[in-house]
């Protein structure tokens, strides 16, 4: 099959979304003329006009609001907001309104939007340009969180993303971006709420989210030259949680570590631990779970502490043996 | 009427003004430099071709008032008197820069030495600016505070919020757009302009003025009159200094957004060579005293680069320090 990047597959599908309904457009800043500042929407302008690839001056709030506003009569918007980071400044209209004005309306509104935006540490853009705040938005009902970790889930979980009735806060990586992988060129779409297997395997089941699917992939090669088996779950939309693949990996491996970016605090991570914990997987535990996750800390310029601050592959191999040799 | 003005600045405060923009400068293409040689992993903004809308402003402080910046920051850091090793260090993210290398260009502060920071969230200051300038109205001195911001920050909420509560408040700050006619690819003029900035003072209801931001002596007048005005206890004001960045938003940039012949008009404005031009017609320095000036800066500059190059990384052991104080 064709490979194309995870930005080309974010672009690609909505590019394919815009063609195929033109209730679909995108708002943000420096989307247009300058293609997004990762790139994602770079000949969109060109492609489809002014009217449905709307530039904006810096206004998180209210470009989010103008999103939330158009969804309510019917359109489809897309939001991008530069970065995840200034979802703080996004979130009065997309927490209080957004997300509640459909239940608040008695189940009688709609907001069908998607609100992209790229999250992450890695590229040196220190505190204020890498956090990684999904789990705020995961304890909101009323949104859905997606958090694709390969370009064949980005396309097909922004497809849904955009053909969803719901607000969706559609969580890129950074890191991902120029990373390859097989894409369909026609549109296809993976629903939310399903949960992936990357990888089969028997010891230690790894679940996690984003980036570190593929750190977790890299150190599962090396673990099963030592011997140890891992298998690893995506679960891909952190709202609405897919927990069942991951109850019957547990059920099958005994042991569970679980892997995401974000702070450990409060993070996604003790959702998912209550969530196998409350389960029928949790008779067949042979071992703690176990989380690895960012320090509690914010993120680092300097490039070895912002390295130091989130889990790297080989921080994921020594957790992992240490679980399977029953050191913790 | 420039010449008047040229006169009113000894000559030693004439060469220290000089002496910042060039080392701004200086310090810039370094910058670039060593990012373009793969030496500093992160971002940086380059405040080109602003140097005069800084030292111009800033030069109307005294040495324990204070400024608060944002992500295009070396030049107001450097006017304020920052340790161009200790930036250049942070620059470079080593244990010794101004932030331990925690912060990076985008970041730098010198809270000690009234810098109250540069900021990556874009009007991320300007609500801070009025806590500040509550802050120094309650300590009862007078001290006051330049809160500076772009034109992409004022089409923030936190500017609209800010402005009414500056003005509620009568805080001793004087807020500082510069207007360098674009945040990121999007232009000002689209949505605004420096007079129509300008005018949000009226409809605030505080002193406003538009200087032409690449000269560094109408910047200065504009400024001083309301540092004078805030120190009085008159309250805010806010200035639009009128500028263009010559190098692209960040590190990575097309350009498409404007033309080759857009950038160089702009360039034929260089705030710094017009001040040369300046005092050289007026007689205060020769063209040597001048080049002299210049080239201490970027001596200093290249002083620092080996300073910065070879300091210590901050260790990983320390890496959790300083999220609490204790
Ligand atoms: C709240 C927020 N939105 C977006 C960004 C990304 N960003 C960084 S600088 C910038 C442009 C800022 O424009 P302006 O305020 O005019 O300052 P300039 O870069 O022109 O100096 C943008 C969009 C940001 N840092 N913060
Ligand atoms: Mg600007």
């Amino acid at each position: 099959m064709r490979e194309i990047t995870y930005l080309e597959a974010v672009r690609e599908a909505m590019t394919q979304e815009m063609e195929r309904d033109e209730k679909v457009f995108l708002i943000g800043e420096d989307v247009g003329q300058y293609g997004g500042a990762f790139g994602a929407s770079f000949g969109m302008l060109e492609k489809f006009g002014p009217d449905r690839i709307l530039d904006t001056p810096i206004t998180e709030l209210g470009l989010t609001g103008a999103a939330t506003g158009a969804a309510l009569v019917g359109m489809r918007p897309i939001a991008e907001i530069m970065f995840m980071d200034f979802l703080t400044l996004a979130s009065e209209q997309l927490v209080n309104q957004a997300a509640k004005l459909r239940f608040m309306f008695g189940g009688r509104a709609t907001v069908p939007m998607v609100l992209r935006t790229p999250a992450g540490s890695g590229t040196g853009a220190a505190e204020h340009h890498s956090q990684s705040l999904e789990n705020w938005f995961a304890h909101i009902p009323g949104l859905k969180v997606v958090m694709p970790s390969t370009p064949y889930d980005a396309k097909g979980l922004l497809i849904s993303s955009i053909r969803d009735n719901n607000a969706v806060v559609f969580v890129e990586h950074k890191l991902l971006y120029k990373t390859k992988g097989p894409v369909p060129e026609e549109p296809y779409a993976i629903p939310l709420g399903q949960a992936d297997v990357k990888r089969e395997g028997k010891d230690l089941t790894i679940v996690a989210t984003s980036v570190m699917v593929s750190r977790a992939l890299e150190a599962a090669k090396t673990l099963a030259e030592e011997g140890i088996d891992v298998e690893i779950v995506d679960p891909r939309t952190i709202r609405p949680l897919d927990a069942e693949p991951i109850i019957q990996s547990v059920i099958k491996t005994g042991r569970v570590l679980i892997v995401h970016e974000a702070v450990k605090m409060g993070g996604y991570g003790g959702e998912l631990a209550a969530t196998i914990a409350e389960s029928r997987a949790f008779g067949y535990l042979d071992a703690p779970i176990v989380r690895l996750a960012g320090r509690d800390i914010p993120i680092p310029y300097n490039r070895t502490l912002e390295l130091s601050a989130v889990p790297q592959v080989p921080d994921i191999i020594a957790k992992a043996r240490e679980i399977v040799q029953g050191k913790v | 009427m420039q010449e008047e003005k040229v006169r009113t600045i000894s000559k030693a405060e004439a060469a220290e003004m000089l002496r910042l923009m060039y080392a701004t400068r200086a310090f810039e293409e370094q910058a670039e430099k060593s990012y373009m040689m793969g030496k500093i992993h992160g971002t940086m903004h380059l405040s080109i071709g602003q140097e005069a809308s800084a030292v111009g402003s800033i030069s109307t402080l005294d040495p324990d008032d204070y400024i608060l910046g944002h992500h295009r920051g070396h030049g107001l850091c450097i006017a304020k008197g920052a340790d161009l090793n200790l930036m250049m260090a942070e620059f470079y993210g080593k244990e010794a820069g101004y932030c331990r290398g925690r912060g990076g260009s985008m970041h730098i502060a010198d809270v000690a030495g009234g810098n109250l920071g540069a900021n990556g969230v874009v009007g991320g200051g300007l609500p801070l600016a009025v806590g500040v300038g509550y802050g120094l109205k309650m300590r009862g001195d007078k001290r006051v505070l330049l809160s500076f911001f772009g034109d992409g920050a004022a089409s923030t909420g936190a500017f609209h919020e800010s402005m009414i509560l500056a003005v509620l408040y009568q805080v001793p700050v004087v807020f500082i757009c510069e207007n360098n006619q674009y945040a990121m690819s999007f232009p000002a003029r689209k949505w605004t302009s420096s007079e129509r900035l300008a005018g949000f003072a009226d409809s605030y209801g505080m002193p406003g003025a538009m200087t032409d931001g690449n000269n560094l002596l109408d910047v200065r007048e504009a400024v001083q009159k309301a540092v004078d005005h805030a120190r009085a206890g008159g309250g805010p004001s806010l200035i639009i200094n009128n500028t263009y960045r010559w190098r692209g938003h960040s590190k990575s940039d097309r350009n498409r957004y404007r033309t080759q012949q857009e950038i160089e008009e702009w360039q034929e404005a260089d705030p710094i060579r017009r001040y040369r031009k300046l005092v050289v017609a007026d007689g205060l320095f020769t063209d040597e005293e001048i080049d002299d000036i210049e080239k201490g800066a970027y001596e200093q500059i290249e002083l620092a680069r080996v300073f910065a190059e070879e300091s210590e990384e901050p260790s990983v052991e320390s890496i959790e320090e300083g999220v609490y104080a204790p």
